[in-house]
């Protein structure tokens, strides 16, 4: 379990980090290490040179901007879950936060280093997702940026060209009487979920759901939006009927399964906890808060 | 018989001597131990579960810089006195040994076997060049199921073996073919239960050095059994006794695994020998998965008959056990489970028909519980079961069923290996269940749970009783000696991995001879120290080491008392030991202290020691138990099952445990709560898996999910106390205990939550995903009604 031979470097600037990953040959980004440490000692993953983030001062931040919220991508994600701007704003990635890993690793991992290293069943994709997070990339010749429900480009695959760095996430601002829940199954706090979901409703002054977004992680290679959940409570009244409606549409998504969490048990998992997740956000979005 | 023993030593929870070192970090566990020139080994290791290897090609691993050697089977034979390591333990179950190599010679009997050592600068470049040994074999197809290994036309787990039976027998007393015409009431269940390990948070570690100066070869290795890992390297490497030194050093648990004596312990002084400069080699936590014995693989078909009133009449089937690859450690886990079984109940008849197949998995091997808990498992699901048939409540069945204290010393109709009866010491088990009852408040749980399903909440509560045998023989040794200084040094074939051994010595030595802890220095684990000793396993070691320590205390008072009485011309019954001295009765002050008395008796020239003693202030025991003692206890539990996910949740956990007179409680609670969370993950989370043709699939505890705070409950621990009359001390082993209850007691908590819906819980371990399954099979089978 030690990790085969790398160079490591730990440029101070997005341009060097840039420039660094343009030139080096089998490079890898290190963004808080949490997962691609271990991989390291498994030799799961034998880059040749190891590209640190870690002192790139102009990645890590919590801003707000008109639309909403805008983090840095080597933010940590303590610094997150401390920052009353991201508690106030996007109350929905607060609460998938306290369901990723220790504190010990939250206060190395960071966001972008878990969006861009797609574990199926981690929470930050599974929120971001659901927040309809834009991404911002920035590569040698300029920068871009792509919504996260493009970025998944398979398992733990982001859709990233060689010599691009995610740089930035940006989140909506949580709407007035918008409600949120994020729901998981795990054995124990700490883990990767089995299963997660993450609801918005917001409720017109109607009581009727304007706007829904669900994501769910877990069922295959990444997250994915309940496109059919969704569509069956926008511009209803959301009563209990349609919540179970939206849960069995969940629970008919493909899955993939193993000895432990079979596929069929991953689908039923799927039902119960946006069924979990729609009531707690309903009732957020009832009261108004 | 402890009168001389100060209260203030025994029975109080001292704190541990061991602890200000290890939690400053100045402990010396195998991976601290650096010596001069030495090389860092890392093993090839069988990518597969069996197979035929046809060459090997190390060039490329050898001409890697930084890589001293790179050795195979052939390359260290020649250093070695036989062509696999002698580890056979006498059984009259076995068919036949399978003693492992050190490296694999030809055929490949499990994912993770050694194949090759890598000795080279560091680790890091060890496992470069490991990775760069290519590897030609034939695959071959694999047994990864016992029972099925053993039906005919099955392929063969090893070719270098007649058949994959290698053990069997039948455990039978009592007529159980009567029993079972006349009984009224009848419950068939099959159990399947799964594989678990040891998973101390220290791996496996091996430093051996060999000095062609002294002619000697010193192994650091982290073993409960350094006596027995001497032996074995004795014998096989072809050297004298004196030519060996096994130290164990400090070791960061053990539970089991670590008793083994494993093909590394042998591969690397062999190759320190041949290369002639020390080697390390620090298992890593991938090793520790793939390569390091574990157990628990068990399947039984089992029919219990009970009368009317529910009292046992006989309990008869099979059980196939799963030994994995080869054979290193006798029989002994099928053995404890078929006689464990019996537990705290009156059996009159038993028949038992016992395979033991191999398989081409890591070796199966005592883990904590050491298959006491699989047949704990059996006997208390088949209680609860005829429980259910009758209407009668779980604790009910059991008043009826257990030993009665007017019974004790109760002698079960079993007979050991060594031609007794299986005698239950001492014990008040009616006692035990009733106060673990009263302090889980059992009777008054249906209320709080008819409360609970009124909210949708699935509550249930769950018990079981188990005995265990501890303190195995034949002996340990201790040696007691007062040091001209005033130290007192103890060695004892005694060997530590975390339980507080070295506490538990002192604290007994510090009461006989009047002298605080800080005065005793206890030597365990080291075969230079102690010439005999046998070492950690079957929770032995308080009763053997502990009565020891006590015997040779006491010559060793009785010996200063004589001294001092002719130094201070009184009679010795005259004086008493307290304060490190020894002192006249009611005059303060007129006193010897044992350093001076040590001084005395270790002789001046020419002059004649006080008293005409023999020199020396010290003395030796070898104790002998002349029996097994059983522990015995209780578990209660409550659980509350999620009906919609199968997620168990456990929320409250009473422990009543009787180990005879404890030593220190709070050690004694800490191996009982140990034990404890140990059998919640063997029975809620840990489970090894491996994939039809033997491949691991657990390689990290993101896989292997090991109970964490989060998910243990409050663990209430209470004490009883039936002195055993096998030893002085009269006390009994607690380090395994814990563990044998909790999958018992948890079963029955789930299935009395799910009761509306008759859940039934046979198979191991109880993953969401499967009680999810049984829930909706369960609400099926009712609304199909």
């Amino acid at each position: 379990m030690k990790p085969a031979p790398f160079a490591y470097h730990r440029p101070e600037t997005l341009a060097e980090a840039l420039d660094l990953l343009a030139r080096l040959p089998n490079a890898r980004i290190l963004a808080g290490g949490q997962s691609l440490m271990p991989m390291l000692n498994l030799r799961m993953a034998t880059p040749d040179h190891l590209i640190d983030l870690g002192r790139v001062s102009e990645l890590s931040g919590i801003s707000e901007t008109a639309a909403g919220l805008s983090i840095g991508a080597m933010t940590t994600q303590r610094a997150i879950e401390r920052s009353p701007l991201a508690r106030a704003g996007c109350p929905l990635l607060l609460e998938a936060l306290a369901h990723v890993g220790h504190q010990a690793t939250r206060n190395r991992g960071t966001i972008g280093g878990s969006l861009c290293h797609l574990d199926p069943a981690a929470e930050l994709p599974v929120a971001a997702c659901a927040l309809e997070a834009t991404l911002t990339i920035a590569g040698r010749s300029g920068k871009r940026s792509i919504r996260f429900d493009e970025f998944p480009a398979g398992y733990l695959t982001p859709r990233l060209a060689p010599g691009e760095i995610l740089t930035r996430v940006d989140l909506p601002r949580r709407e007035q009487g918008s409600g949120w829940a994020f729901e998981e199954f795990s054995l124990r706090a700490a883990d990767f979920a089995v299963v997660a979901v993450a609801a918005l409703l917001a409720l017109g002054a109607d009581r009727r759901v304007r706007r829904a977004s669900i994501a769910i992680g877990g069922l295959g290679a990444a997250p994915v939006r309940l496109a059919a959940a969704e569509s069956l409570l926008v511009g209803h009244p959301c009563d209990a009927e349609r919540v179970a409606d939206a849960a069995r549409a969940a629970a008919e998504l493909r899955a993939d399964g193993d000895e432990v969490y079979p596929a069929e048990y991953r689908r039923h998992l799927a039902g119960v906890l946006t069924r979990r997740a729609l009531e707690r956000a309903l009732a957020r979005g009832r009261k108004g808060v | 018989m402890a009168g001389d023993l100060s209260p203030g030593f025994l029975g109080r929870s001292v704190p541990r001597v061991e602890d200000a070192r290890l939690l400053r970090g100045a402990g010396r566990f195998a991976d601290d131990i650096a010596l001069p020139g030495m090389l860092h080994a890392a093993f090839v290791r069988s990518p597969v579960a069996h197979a035929l290897l046809r060459s090997v090609d190390l060039s490329n691993a050898r001409a890697l810089p930084g890589v001293r050697a790179v050795l195979t089977y052939a390359d260290l034979r020649p250093q070695l006195r036989c062509d696999r390591i002698p580890l056979a333990l006498p059984s009259a179950m076995l068919r036949f040994d399978v003693d492992p190599f050190c490296l694999a010679q030809r055929e490949l009997c499990y994912a993770g076997e050694p194949i090759a050592l890598v000795a080279a600068e560091s680790r890091r470049v060890a496992e470069d060049a490991a990775r760069l040994v290519e590897l030609d074999f034939e695959a071959l197809p694999a047994v990864v199921d016992a029972r099925q290994g053993l039906q005919s036309g099955a392929p063969k787990a090893r070719l270098d073996c007649p058949d994959n039976l290698v053990a069997q027998t039948v455990l039978e007393y009592g007529d159980s073919e009567g029993a079972f015409a006349a009984g009224s009431i009848r419950v068939t269940e099959r159990f399947r239960i799964h594989k678990g390990g040891g998973h101390s948070i220290e791996p496996r570690g091996v430093v051996a050095r060999f000095d062609a100066v002294e002619d000697m070869l010193t192994v650091w290795d982290g073993t409960q059994m350094p006596h027995r890992a001497k032996a074995v390297l004795v014998a096989s490497l072809g050297l004298a006794e004196h030519q060996v030194r096994v130290i164990a050093p400090d070791v960061g648990g053990g539970f089991g695994p670590k008793a083994v004596f494993h093909p590394e312990e042998l591969a690397v002084p062999a190759a320190a020998m041949l290369l002639q400069v020390p080697v390390k080699w620090i298992e890593d936590r991938l090793e520790s998965f793939t390569a390091t014995v574990g157990e628990r693989v068990q399947e039984w078909e089992m029919e219990a008959a009970a009368d009317r009133e529910g009292r046992l009449l006989a309990i008869r089937g099979r059980l196939y056990h799963d030994h994995g690859a080869c054979t290193p450690y006798g029989v002994a886990l099928s053995y404890n489970s078929a006689t464990n079984l019996v537990g705290p109940y009156v059996l009159p008849a038993y028949h038992l028909e016992i395979q033991v197949g191999l398989t081409n998995l890591v070796p199966a091997a005592p883990t904590r519980g050491a298959g006491r808990p699989q047949g704990t498992f059996v006997m208390e699901r088949l209680l609860d079961g005829i429980a259910l048939q009758l209407g009668i409540e779980r604790d009910e069945i059991r008043r009826r069923n257990l030993i009665a204290p007017a019974q004790m010393p109760y002698a079960t109709p079993i007979v050991t290996r060594d031609g007794k009866a299986m005698t239950y010491d001492s014990g008040d088990y009616p006692e035990c269940q009733r106060r673990a009852l009263a302090a889980a408040k059992w009777s008054e749980f249906s209320g709080r749970q008819a409360a609970a399903r009124s909210e949708g909440r699935w509550l249930g509560i769950g018990m079981a009783n188990y005995v265990e045998g501890t303190g195995r023989g034949p002996f340990e040794s201790a040696a007691v000696r007062v040091e001209p200084s005033g130290e007192i040094r103890v060695t004892t074939g005694a060997t530590a991995q975390g339980q507080g051994t070295k506490t538990m010595l002192a604290q007994l030595v510090g009461g006989v001879l009047g002298v605080p802890l800080e005065k005793i220095h206890i030597v365990d684990g080291d075969t230079a120290a102690s010439p005999l000793g046998l070492g950690a396993y079957a929770s032995r070691q308080a009763v053997t080491a502990g009565n020891a320590v006590v015997i040779a205390a006491r010559l060793v008072a009785e010996k200063a008392r004589k001294a001092a009485a002719a130094m201070l011309e009184v009679a010795p019954e005259d004086l008493d030991l307290a304060d490190g001295c020894v002192r006249v009765k009611g005059i303060p002050g007129l006193k010897r202290s044992l350093a001076d008395l040590a001084r005395a008796l270790q002789g001046t020239p020419g002059y004649a020691l006080p008293g005409d003693l023999e020199p020396g202030l010290a003395a030796a025991s070898d104790f002998q138990p002349g029996a097994i003692a059983y522990t015995n206890g209780t578990h209660v539990v409550e659980a509350e099952v999620d009906i919609h996910t199968g997620a168990v949740r456990l929320d409250r956990y009473v422990v009543v445990h009787d180990c005879g007179r404890m030593i220190n409680p709070m050690m004694v609670e800490g191996q009982v709560l140990g034990g404890v969370v140990h059998g919640i993950g063997a029975t809620l989370f840990e489970w090894m898996r491996y994939d039809e043709s033997g491949q691991p699939l657990c390689g990290t505890y993101a896989d292997y999910v090991l109970p964490t705070a989060d998910v243990v409950p409050r663990i209430e621990i209470h004490h009883m106390e039936s002195p055993s009359p096998l030893n002085p001390l009269g006390i009994k082993g607690a380090a395994e205990s814990g563990t044998i209850g909790a999958a018992s007691a948890i079963a029955s908590a789930i299935e009395d939550a799910l009761k509306p819906l008759g859940v039934r819980i046979t198979d191991l371990p109880v993953t969401p995903a499967r009680l999810f399954a049984l829930i909706r099979a369960a609400e099926q089978r009712r609304d199909s009604r």
